[in-house]
């Protein structure tokens, strides 16, 4: 294949990837379409609220027209009423059709650390020994936080408060709680030791985002350990043309979540984002719902 | 062995976990747990928030 024509391909491919990045605005406005919420200060109290959006975004986000998925299975689990049919479904439906998608291309958290991520500060990399250890972090967080705490340790059923909300989530103080407040100063009134500590959170999560590819994602994010368990199966799946690859690696120095993309390219680190695919110079690398033989594996090259 | 492991089909798992997602939504809704996610959803989240 001529240079000129894996040019070509790597044009192509760059597009593509310009189009998910389109594809991370509209979900952002999607699920925080109520303008009026950051005018007033208030949140929306629609009847859409019953739904779960498949990302993490806080449901007292003012634009938020949806329920966050995270806080809703931790009410759920706390109200010890019921096992969690409505929301655990909505999760595992989002899982299996999209896997760790829903983080590359849907998240609003995900974007806003994409794009700090841009700014041009020198750039780290977390030692492999510690990374591959911490990015088990995030499961311990789903596993105590969201599922083991409200299940056993809640003295009175119904009485939940949504511990990794309350602790450790930094989308609901920059989406929910600075907007809120910033419009309503009986809330800034309200605003104690809590809050110093989730500004503390938040504010080391966007300087991380700065040095390390998404780093809450990584380490922290328990909706991004759900969705995970389900990359290796989910409808929408990577794929990698043994014939067309050449073992450049360019895939795997570009990829942001350092997934070694020509070993397990399925890896439940893998978020989707399409760079691996933008930068392959011989197009090896596809993207597809399961059962669809669509056409944006090589099509430039046969 | 990779290849292998990439040719697995995962296809019984893959509508396996879908028809169960399904259904867990249907019981969901049967329960009308819904309104359980509703009556949170609808009120600002203090905790959430960071100010407890």
């Amino acid at each position: 294949m001529s240079g000129m024509h894996r040019d070509r391909v790597g044009e192509k491919r760059r597009k593509k990837i310009s189009a998910q990045r389109i594809l991370q605005v509209i979900a952002v406005v999607l699920v925080n379409g109520y303008m009026a919420g950051f005018r007033e200060g208030r949140i929306f109290a629609g009847r859409s609220k019953a739904f779960c959006v498949p990302v993490l975004n806080c449901y007292s986000c003012p634009g938020a027209i949806g329920a966050c998925p995270i806080g809703a299975l931790q009410t759920s689990i706390g109200s010890r009423r019921h096992f969690p049919f409505y929301v655990l479904g909505t999760l595992m439906l989002f899982g299996v059709i999209l896997g760790r998608a829903v983080c590359g291309l849907l998240c609003p958290f995900g974007f806003i650390q994409d794009l700090l991520h841009k700014i041009p500060v020198p750039k780290c990399k977390v030692p492999i020994r510690i990374d591959r250890v911490a990015r088990y972090i995030k499961y311990m967080v789903l596993v105590l936080a969201v599922f083991l705490i409200p299940a056993l340790f809640v003295a009175e059923p119904g009485m939940i408060p949504p511990y990794f909300c309350k602790y450790i989530c930094p989308a609901g103080t920059l989406e929910g709680g600075l907007p809120l407040m910033a419009a309503n100063p009986l809330l800034r009134e309200l605003a104690g030791a809590l809050f110093t500590w989730k500004m503390l959170v938040l504010v080391l999560v966007l300087a991380a985002s700065m040095l390390i590819h998404r780093p809450f994602c990584r380490y922290l994010c328990p909706l991004g350990a759900f969705y995970s368990l389900f990359n290796r199966f989910s409808f929408y799946q990577m794929h990698i043309n043994r014939q067309a690859c050449i073992g450049c690696r360019k895939c795997e120095r570009s990829c942001p979540m350092e997934v070694e993309v020509t070993r397990d390219i399925n890896s439940p680190e893998c978020i989707r984002c399409g760079k691996c695919r933008a930068v392959c110079p011989t197009g090896a690398i596809s993207a597809e719902f399961a059962g669809t033989r669509r056409a944006l594996k090589h099509l430039d090259i046969e | 062995m990779q290849r292998d492991k990439e040719k697995t089909d995962f296809k019984a798992v893959r509508y396996g976990v879908f028809v169960i997602s399904v259904l867990f939504i249907g019981i969901g809704i049967v329960n009308q747990e819904y309104w359980e996610v509703l009556q949170k959803a609808v009120r600002i989240c203090l905790e959430c928030i960071g100010i407890g």
